[in-house]
Protein backbone atom coordinates (compact mmCIF):
# COMPACT_ATOMS: atom_id res chain seq x y z
CA UNK A 1 0.00 0.00 0.00
CA UNK A 2 1.24 3.49 -0.86
CA UNK A 3 1.47 6.17 1.79
CA UNK A 4 0.93 9.91 1.54
CA UNK A 5 3.87 11.89 2.98
CA UNK A 6 3.26 14.53 5.65
CA UNK A 7 5.65 17.51 5.74
CA UNK A 8 6.15 19.83 8.71
CA UNK A 9 6.64 23.52 7.91
CA UNK A 10 6.90 25.64 11.07
CA UNK A 11 3.64 25.21 12.95
CA UNK A 12 1.87 23.57 10.02
CA UNK A 13 1.62 20.05 8.68
CA UNK A 14 1.38 20.01 4.90
CA UNK A 15 -0.08 17.09 3.01
CA UNK A 16 -0.04 17.19 -0.76
CA UNK A 17 -1.96 14.24 -2.17
CA UNK A 18 -0.22 13.32 -5.40
CA UNK A 19 -1.65 9.87 -6.10
CA UNK A 20 -4.99 8.26 -6.82
CA UNK A 21 -5.54 6.94 -3.29
CA UNK A 22 -7.06 3.58 -2.51
CA UNK A 23 -9.54 3.67 0.38
CA UNK A 24 -6.95 2.00 2.59
CA UNK A 25 -4.36 4.69 1.79
CA UNK A 26 -6.94 7.36 2.69
CA UNK A 27 -7.66 5.76 6.07
CA UNK A 28 -3.92 5.41 6.71
CA UNK A 29 -3.44 9.12 6.02
CA UNK A 30 -6.15 9.91 8.57
CA UNK A 31 -4.33 7.85 11.22
CA UNK A 32 -0.86 9.18 10.30
CA UNK A 33 -2.06 12.78 10.53
CA UNK A 34 -3.56 12.31 14.00
CA UNK A 35 -0.24 10.83 15.17
CA UNK A 36 1.79 13.66 13.66
CA UNK A 37 -0.43 16.40 15.09
CA UNK A 38 0.13 15.02 18.59
CA UNK A 39 3.83 14.27 18.05
CA UNK A 40 4.65 17.73 16.64
CA UNK A 41 2.11 19.90 18.48
CA UNK A 42 1.34 21.66 15.21
CA UNK A 43 -1.75 23.86 15.17
CA UNK A 44 -2.51 23.74 11.48
CA UNK A 45 -3.02 21.12 8.79
CA UNK A 46 -3.11 21.97 5.10
CA UNK A 47 -4.33 19.31 2.70
CA UNK A 48 -3.47 20.15 -0.89
CA UNK A 49 -5.75 18.34 -3.35
CA UNK A 50 -4.57 20.17 -6.49
CA UNK A 51 -3.50 16.86 -8.04
CA UNK A 52 -6.75 15.00 -7.26
CA UNK A 53 -8.94 14.68 -10.32
CA UNK A 54 -11.87 13.35 -8.33
CA UNK A 55 -13.11 13.50 -4.75
CA UNK A 56 -15.73 10.83 -4.15
CA UNK A 57 -17.82 10.27 -1.02
CA UNK A 58 -15.09 8.19 0.64
CA UNK A 59 -12.35 10.81 0.23
CA UNK A 60 -14.88 13.52 1.12
CA UNK A 61 -15.69 11.73 4.34
CA UNK A 62 -11.97 11.29 5.05
CA UNK A 63 -11.44 15.06 4.69
CA UNK A 64 -14.33 15.78 7.08
CA UNK A 65 -13.03 13.24 9.58
CA UNK A 66 -9.49 14.68 9.46
CA UNK A 67 -10.93 18.14 10.11
CA UNK A 68 -12.88 16.84 13.12
CA UNK A 69 -9.96 14.87 14.54
CA UNK A 70 -7.55 17.77 14.19
CA UNK A 71 -10.05 20.13 15.84
CA UNK A 72 -10.18 17.85 18.87
CA UNK A 73 -6.36 17.86 18.87
CA UNK A 74 -6.27 21.69 18.78
CA UNK A 75 -5.33 22.04 15.13
CA UNK A 76 -7.13 23.79 12.28
CA UNK A 77 -7.52 22.00 8.92
CA UNK A 78 -7.73 23.77 5.58
CA UNK A 79 -8.27 21.95 2.29
CA UNK A 80 -6.69 23.81 -0.62
CA UNK A 81 -6.45 23.54 -4.39
CA UNK A 82 -9.78 21.96 -5.28
CA UNK A 83 -10.26 21.87 -9.05
CA UNK A 84 -13.41 23.54 -10.44
CA UNK A 85 -14.67 20.28 -12.01
CA UNK A 86 -14.20 18.53 -8.66
CA UNK A 87 -16.19 21.23 -6.85
CA UNK A 88 -19.04 20.98 -9.38
CA UNK A 89 -19.11 17.19 -9.08
CA UNK A 90 -19.01 17.23 -5.26
CA UNK A 91 -22.04 19.48 -5.08
CA UNK A 92 -23.99 17.29 -7.51
CA UNK A 93 -22.96 14.17 -5.61
CA UNK A 94 -24.54 15.77 -2.54
CA UNK A 95 -21.42 16.06 -0.42
CA UNK A 96 -21.31 19.18 1.71
CA UNK A 97 -17.85 18.74 3.30
CA UNK A 98 -19.19 19.75 6.69
CA UNK A 99 -16.80 21.54 8.99
CA UNK A 100 -14.07 21.83 6.38
CA UNK A 101 -12.37 25.13 5.74
CA UNK A 102 -11.17 25.64 2.20
CA UNK A 103 -8.81 28.06 0.51
CA UNK A 104 -7.77 28.45 -3.12
CA UNK A 105 -4.09 27.67 -2.60
CA UNK A 106 -1.48 26.76 0.01
CA UNK A 107 -0.47 30.38 0.62
CA UNK A 108 -4.04 31.45 1.43
CA UNK A 109 -4.48 28.33 3.52
CA UNK A 110 -1.48 29.33 5.63
CA UNK A 111 -2.92 32.84 6.07
CA UNK A 112 -6.24 31.36 7.15
CA UNK A 113 -4.57 29.16 9.77
CA UNK A 114 -2.43 32.04 11.06
CA UNK A 115 -5.54 34.26 11.36
CA UNK A 116 -7.55 31.55 13.12
CA UNK A 117 -4.67 30.96 15.53
CA UNK A 118 -4.29 34.68 16.27
CA UNK A 119 -8.02 34.96 17.01
CA UNK A 120 -7.86 32.02 19.33
CA UNK A 121 -4.85 33.36 21.26
CA UNK A 122 -6.52 36.74 21.63
CA UNK A 123 -9.65 35.06 22.91
CA UNK A 124 -7.65 33.08 25.46
CA UNK A 125 -5.88 36.25 26.65
CA UNK A 126 -9.18 38.10 27.05
CA UNK A 127 -10.59 35.17 28.90
CA UNK A 128 -7.80 34.95 31.47
CA UNK A 129 -5.51 37.98 31.70
CA UNK A 130 -3.12 36.17 34.05
CA UNK A 131 -2.56 33.21 31.74
CA UNK A 132 1.09 33.39 30.82
CA UNK A 133 0.97 30.11 28.96
CA UNK A 134 -1.39 31.54 26.36
CA UNK A 135 1.47 33.55 24.88
CA UNK A 136 3.57 31.36 22.60
CA UNK B 1 -3.65 10.07 -23.77
CA UNK B 2 -5.72 7.24 -25.21
CA UNK B 3 -2.83 4.80 -25.26
CA UNK B 4 -3.89 1.38 -24.10
CA UNK B 5 -7.61 1.95 -24.68
CA UNK B 6 -9.02 -0.15 -27.46
CA UNK B 7 -12.22 1.70 -28.32
CA UNK B 8 -13.59 -1.15 -30.40
CA UNK B 9 -13.82 -3.64 -27.56
CA UNK B 10 -15.27 -3.61 -24.07
CA UNK B 11 -12.68 -3.20 -21.32
CA UNK B 12 -13.18 -5.54 -18.39
CA UNK B 13 -11.84 -5.18 -14.89
CA UNK B 14 -12.38 -7.34 -11.83
CA UNK B 15 -13.37 -5.60 -8.59
CA UNK B 16 -11.94 -7.61 -5.72
CA UNK B 17 -9.89 -5.09 -3.75
CA UNK B 18 -9.33 -1.41 -2.94
CA UNK B 19 -6.68 -1.25 -5.65
CA UNK B 20 -9.20 -2.55 -8.21
CA UNK B 21 -11.45 0.41 -7.42
CA UNK B 22 -8.52 2.68 -8.30
CA UNK B 23 -8.03 0.72 -11.55
CA UNK B 24 -11.72 1.13 -12.44
CA UNK B 25 -11.38 4.91 -12.01
CA UNK B 26 -8.34 4.96 -14.28
CA UNK B 27 -9.99 2.80 -16.92
CA UNK B 28 -13.18 4.90 -16.97
CA UNK B 29 -11.09 8.09 -17.12
CA UNK B 30 -9.15 6.78 -20.14
CA UNK B 31 -12.30 5.85 -22.03
CA UNK B 32 -14.04 9.14 -21.10
CA UNK B 33 -11.05 11.05 -22.48
CA UNK B 34 -11.08 8.91 -25.63
CA UNK B 35 -14.74 9.74 -26.39
CA UNK B 36 -13.97 13.41 -25.77
CA UNK B 37 -16.15 14.05 -22.74
CA UNK B 38 -15.64 17.53 -21.28
CA UNK B 39 -13.46 17.80 -18.20
CA UNK B 40 -16.50 18.26 -15.93
CA UNK B 41 -18.28 15.27 -17.49
CA UNK B 42 -15.11 13.14 -17.18
CA UNK B 43 -14.94 14.08 -13.52
CA UNK B 44 -18.61 13.25 -12.98
CA UNK B 45 -18.51 9.85 -14.66
CA UNK B 46 -15.25 8.84 -12.95
CA UNK B 47 -16.71 9.87 -9.58
CA UNK B 48 -19.90 7.90 -10.26
CA UNK B 49 -17.80 4.88 -11.30
CA UNK B 50 -15.78 5.15 -8.10
CA UNK B 51 -18.93 5.10 -5.96
CA UNK B 52 -20.46 2.17 -7.84
CA UNK B 53 -17.21 0.17 -7.90
CA UNK B 54 -16.92 0.59 -4.13
CA UNK B 55 -20.54 -0.56 -3.72
CA UNK B 56 -19.77 -3.63 -5.85
CA UNK B 57 -16.84 -4.42 -3.55
CA UNK B 58 -18.39 -3.58 -0.17
CA UNK B 59 -22.04 -4.62 -0.63
CA UNK B 60 -21.79 -7.05 -3.53
CA UNK B 61 -18.78 -8.87 -2.11
CA UNK B 62 -16.77 -8.14 -5.24
CA UNK B 63 -17.65 -8.44 -8.91
CA UNK B 64 -16.62 -7.01 -12.21
CA UNK B 65 -16.97 -4.00 -14.41
CA UNK B 66 -17.13 -3.62 -18.18
CA UNK B 67 -16.52 -0.29 -19.90
CA UNK B 68 -17.57 0.31 -23.50
CA UNK B 69 -17.88 3.26 -25.82
CA UNK B 70 -21.30 3.96 -27.28
CA UNK B 71 -22.29 5.99 -30.32
CA UNK B 72 -25.88 6.97 -31.14
CA UNK B 73 -24.94 8.59 -34.45
CA UNK B 74 -24.88 12.09 -32.99
CA UNK B 75 -22.90 11.70 -29.82
CA UNK B 76 -20.30 9.45 -28.30
CA UNK B 77 -20.47 8.23 -24.76
CA UNK B 78 -19.14 5.83 -22.21
CA UNK B 79 -21.20 2.96 -20.81
CA UNK B 80 -20.20 1.11 -17.67
CA UNK B 81 -21.74 -2.10 -16.37
CA UNK B 82 -21.12 -3.15 -12.75
CA UNK B 83 -22.08 -6.71 -11.87
CA UNK B 84 -21.89 -8.66 -8.64
CA UNK B 85 -23.48 -11.85 -7.37
CA UNK B 86 -24.06 -10.50 -3.89
CA UNK B 87 -27.29 -10.48 -1.86
CA UNK B 88 -29.03 -7.86 -4.04
CA UNK B 89 -30.73 -4.70 -2.78
CA UNK B 90 -33.89 -5.44 -0.79
CA UNK B 91 -35.51 -2.01 -0.91
CA UNK B 92 -34.48 0.06 -3.93
CA UNK B 93 -36.44 3.18 -2.94
CA UNK B 94 -34.68 3.22 0.40
CA UNK B 95 -31.29 2.53 -1.19
CA UNK B 96 -31.72 5.59 -3.41
CA UNK B 97 -32.52 7.86 -0.47
CA UNK B 98 -29.75 10.38 0.25
CA UNK B 99 -28.13 9.55 3.55
CA UNK B 100 -29.43 5.99 3.82
CA UNK B 101 -26.70 3.41 4.36
CA UNK B 102 -26.37 -0.12 5.70
CA UNK B 103 -22.60 -0.06 5.52
CA UNK B 104 -21.51 2.89 7.64
CA UNK B 105 -20.81 5.17 4.68
CA UNK B 106 -22.40 8.51 3.92
CA UNK B 107 -25.30 7.00 2.01
CA UNK B 108 -24.55 9.05 -1.08
CA UNK B 109 -23.00 6.43 -3.36
CA UNK B 110 -26.05 5.14 -5.21
CA UNK B 111 -28.17 8.29 -5.20
CA UNK B 112 -25.17 10.53 -5.94
CA UNK B 113 -23.92 8.31 -8.77
CA UNK B 114 -27.36 8.42 -10.41
CA UNK B 115 -27.28 12.22 -10.40
CA UNK B 116 -23.83 12.28 -12.02
CA UNK B 117 -24.69 10.23 -15.13
CA UNK B 118 -27.20 10.59 -17.99
CA UNK B 119 -28.68 7.09 -17.90
CA UNK B 120 -28.91 4.72 -14.96
CA UNK B 121 -30.41 1.22 -14.94
CA UNK B 122 -30.45 -1.24 -12.10
CA UNK B 123 -31.45 -4.89 -11.94
CA UNK B 124 -31.23 -6.55 -8.58
CA UNK B 125 -32.42 -9.75 -6.95
CA UNK B 126 -31.38 -11.98 -4.09
CA UNK B 127 -30.67 -14.80 -6.56
CA UNK B 128 -28.80 -13.03 -9.37
CA UNK B 129 -27.10 -10.21 -7.48
CA UNK B 130 -26.97 -6.64 -8.71
CA UNK B 131 -26.25 -5.26 -12.15
CA UNK B 132 -26.01 -1.51 -12.68
CA UNK B 133 -25.58 0.09 -16.11
CA UNK B 134 -24.70 3.77 -16.41
CA UNK B 135 -24.09 5.92 -19.49
CA UNK B 136 -22.60 9.36 -19.87
CA UNK B 137 -22.89 11.13 -23.26
CA UNK B 138 -20.65 13.82 -24.66
CA UNK B 139 -22.36 17.20 -25.01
Amino acid sequence: MERVPILKIGDILLVSIQLDMSDQTAVQLQDDLAERIVATGCHGVIIDITALDIVDSFVGRMLSTIASISKVLDAETVVVGMRPAVAITLVELGLSLNGIRTALNVERGMELIAAARADELEYQLDDDPDAETAIP
Amino acid sequence: MTAGVDLGHPQAQAIQSDEDVVRVRQLVRAVAVAVKLSLVDQTKVVTAASELARNTLVYGGGGSVEVTTVDNGRRMGVRIVFADSGPGIADLDLAFTDGYTTGGGLGLGLSGARRLVDEFEIETSAEAGTRITVTKWSR
